[in-house]
């Protein structure tokens, strides 16, 4: 579990150790890459050079990506394990210690079997369609922080960035159930377009409150402010935004559409979905943009609600943060934070995993009925009480308290 | 165009191609459901001249409101009314060829001309947030077209409702 | 030389460009990885739509109930009205009480439209 965060952090390192010309660019962000290379490093052979510069973001944006694609292939093991222990299985054990490469195996098997597109499909929207749902899930991590300075671009409209680009996987995923030509898919289709577009703006809605308690979309900037102890982190801010975190819980499952909102996929009903059609490296693409789409939601989460890198207790968090502290403890600081942001990325994961093994599937009108007249009535209700709760303790103490626990400092 | 480096330029003419070539995709695709996929293309074309002339927010909204709205929508009403046996209409023979000819050349003049005599101002350098500047033009300056927007919003949506609920008690009884 | 990088307003958005790159080329990559892997034995069979192992029955593409549609819309009307409150809320501590007296009015009378529909009955899923 420890190693992912180490290997993100050691490959950030030594990526973003030469890429500091490029972040000269980067002027939106007060605390990205730039200052980073402040800290670390004075003069590298490759200062002020475009290429320098272009090689080192290219570097930084595979090692985002390579990432995402081990932790993908860790967590379907997480998955296969989990729900192997909770039914009193041992699941996969075969393929190295605890069958951890089993997911390894799998993705070679899937890459050297033929790959099948059936007579009836139309072509070049059936090959295309896979690659738009891999690209338009994979670079909506552009602006999702890792920890503490490590985030591939930090856009200053960094939330709603990830919530247009999620639209595209949309189109993605019409496009293969449609050119599938398969009633399966067809089906599986328009449940996913439904779902995943009512979800989004429950979604939506709990981003625009976040904005509003943080005045900036910028990823970085709304981790920033949660900074302190714990009870500064939005989702203890006020008791909207509580019940808001766990709308977006709930609406994050219904767009990642894992169990109980797994009906576009549902195997009892309609064989595997919009992708019934897909196999090998196709079938694949699918299912790493489905585990990636998972990390994806619980990032966000974290970023937004709870604390991003911080771990609420300042004296930790404090590590390496003074600007005259040495360049030692700002590495094991960075390090912290990122095992932080990640750590707690990952415990939402297990929760999403917990979940589908838990509760049962629910059905098309319930899940319909649950998002228009549950959840989007429940958070406009909240969007409009943190607004007020901001305004109101603003006047009230000076804009100095706003969360609902400053009682306890 | 703001700026003139190598990397504006490529950009620019990516994103102009991008938004301008799909059109001869639509023109010419036979199935309704590849034209919508080729409009997916341009209308990320003209996100991306809009982030290009640093509106970074409204490059946002067209890639949240017409890739994941508008388009999404159009797409449901091609598979609502899709029927195997009616393809897309084909018109043989050369009746429509002039008249299109024509119609082509005066709407290409018009603009030309239009484009010509507008003054073009360069944009400014946006590289502040452009969301902030929005924000506090919308809640002062442009109040009243702000109300109205939610006015012509819940049109649309009693609109909807109307039709979609009508739709369903007569269909209710075929059943 | 890294001017050439500055001068552009996109330039913040240079390494999610990239990014894109890199993306779209690995999954590309994966694709014509698997071509030149995989076994290519096509028969009709093979190659003939899933339907669970039976043969085909009725046509592959069916008509939708209109209430999809009727969800795409909402979420359309719903998705502009997310956008309006954006640029509020990142500048609503500016305009106070004020500003958050124009946006109850905005989603006021939004919310009058989805009583209206929840009490027409356009939202009933059955």
């Amino acid at each position: 579990m420890a190693s992912i965060p180490l290997f993100l952090s050691a490959a950030f390192h030594s990526c973003w150790l030469a890429q500091a010309p490029a972040l000269e660019t980067s002027k939106s962000s007060p605390n990205g890459l730039e200052a980073l290379l402040q800290r670390l490093v004075h003069s590298y052979p490759a200062e002020g050079t475009w290429w320098g510069a272009i090689a080192a973001m290219l570097i930084a944006c595979l090692a985002v990506f390579a990432f995402l694609n081990l932790f993908a292939l860790f967590a379907v093991w997480l998955e296969r394990k989990v729900s192997a222990h909770m039914q009193c299985r041992l699941g996969p054990m075969e393929v190295g210690p605890h069958g951890v490469l089993q997911t390894i195996a799998d993705g070679i098997k899937l890459t050297v079997k033929e790959d099948i597109i059936p007579r009836v499909a139309d072509k070049v929207l059936f090959i295309v369609a896979p690659i738009i749902v891999f690209t338009g899930t994979f670079i909506r991590f552009a602006p999702l922080p890792f920890g503490d300075y490590l985030v591939a671009s930090d856009l200053n409209l960094g939330l709603f960035y990830i919530a247009a680009v999620g639209s595209v996987e949309v189109l993605g995923v019409i496009m293969a159930g449609w050119s599938s030509n398969n009633k399966w898919s067809l089906f599986g289709t328009i449940r996913t377009a439904t779902q995943m577009v009512s979800y989004e703006i429950p979604i939506g809605i709990a981003f625009v409150t976040v904005a509003v308690s943080a005045g900036t979309l910028s990823t970085m900037q709304i981790v920033e402010q949660q900074s302190g102890w714990f009870w500064h982190w939005f989702v203890f801010r006020n008791p909207f935004l509580m019940v808001l975190s766990i709308i977006y819980l709930i609406a994050s499952l219904a767009e990642c559409k894992r169990s109980p909102f797994d009906l576009p996929e549902a195997e009892s009903e309609l064989v595997s979905g919009f992708h019934t059609e897909y196999t090998g490296i196709r079938f694949a693409l699918f299912f790493l943009s489905e585990y990636a789409a998972m990390y994806l939601v619980s990032g966000v989460a974290v970023v937004a609600f709870f604390g991003g890198w911080y771990l609420g207790i300042p004296v930790i968090d404090r590590i390496g943060a003074a600007p005259d502290s040495s360049a030692l403890a700002f590495v094991i600081g960075l390090l912290i934070k990122a095992h932080v942001l990640i750590g707690k990325a990952v415990g939402l994961v297990f929760v999403q995993m917990w979940v589908r093994w838990t509760l049962p599937r629910v059905r098309l009108d319930q899940m319909m009925s649950l998002c228009l007249k549950v959840l989007l009535p429940i958070s406009l209700a909240c969007l409009v009480g943190s607004a007020l709760w901001d305004l109101f303790m603003g006047s009230l103490a000076s804009g100095k308290e706003y969360s609902m626990f400053f009682w306890l400092e | 165009m703001t700026g003139s480096g190598i990397f504006n330029q490529v950009m620019f003419w990516l994103f102009a191609v991008m938004a301008v070539a799909p059109g001869f995709g639509i023109l010419l695709a036979k199935d309704i459901v590849r034209q919508a996929f080729w409009l997916l293309l341009s209308l990320v074309g003209f996100a991306g001249l809009y982030l290009h002339l640093g509106a970074d927010f409204l490059g946002f909204i067209q890639v949240l409101v017409y890739i994941g709205g508008i388009l999404i929508l159009f797409l449901f009403g091609v598979m609502l009314t899709y029927r195997m046996d009616v393809p897309l209409k084909e018109v043989k023979g050369w009746g429509l060829v002039f008249p299109g000819i024509i119609a082509g050349i005066l709407t290409a003049s018009a603009l030309l001309y239009v484009a010509s005599r507008t003054p073009w101002n360069a944009a400014a350098k946006a590289t502040a947030p452009t969301v902030s500047a929005v924000g506090s033009r919308v809640m002062s300056t442009f109040i009243l077209p702000f109300e109205v927007i939610s006015m012509v919003l819940l049109v649309a949506l009693i609109g909807a409702t109307y039709i979609a609920r009508r739709k369903e008690d007569k269909g209710r009884s075929e059943e | 030389m890294e001017a050439i990088l500055l001068e552009s307003v996109l330039a913040p958005y240079l390494p999610a460009f990239l990014y894109f790159a890199v993306v779209a080329a690995t999954a590309a990559g994966f694709l014509i990885a698997s071509r030149l892997l995989g076994p290519r034995r096509r028969d009709p069979l093979k190659l003939s739509t899933y339907e669970c192992g039976v043969p085909l029955l009725g046509g592959t593409r069916d008509r939708f109930s209109v209430k999809f549609y009727l969800v795409a819309i909402l979420f359309v009307l719903f998705d502009i009205e997310t956008v309006f409150l954006i640029p509020w809320a990142v500048e609503f501590r500016q305009f106070g009480w004020l500003g958050i007296l124009e946006m109850f009015i905005f989603l006021g009378i939004l919310i009058i439209g989805l009583v209206y529909a929840f009490k027409r009955g356009a939202l009933k899923w059955d």
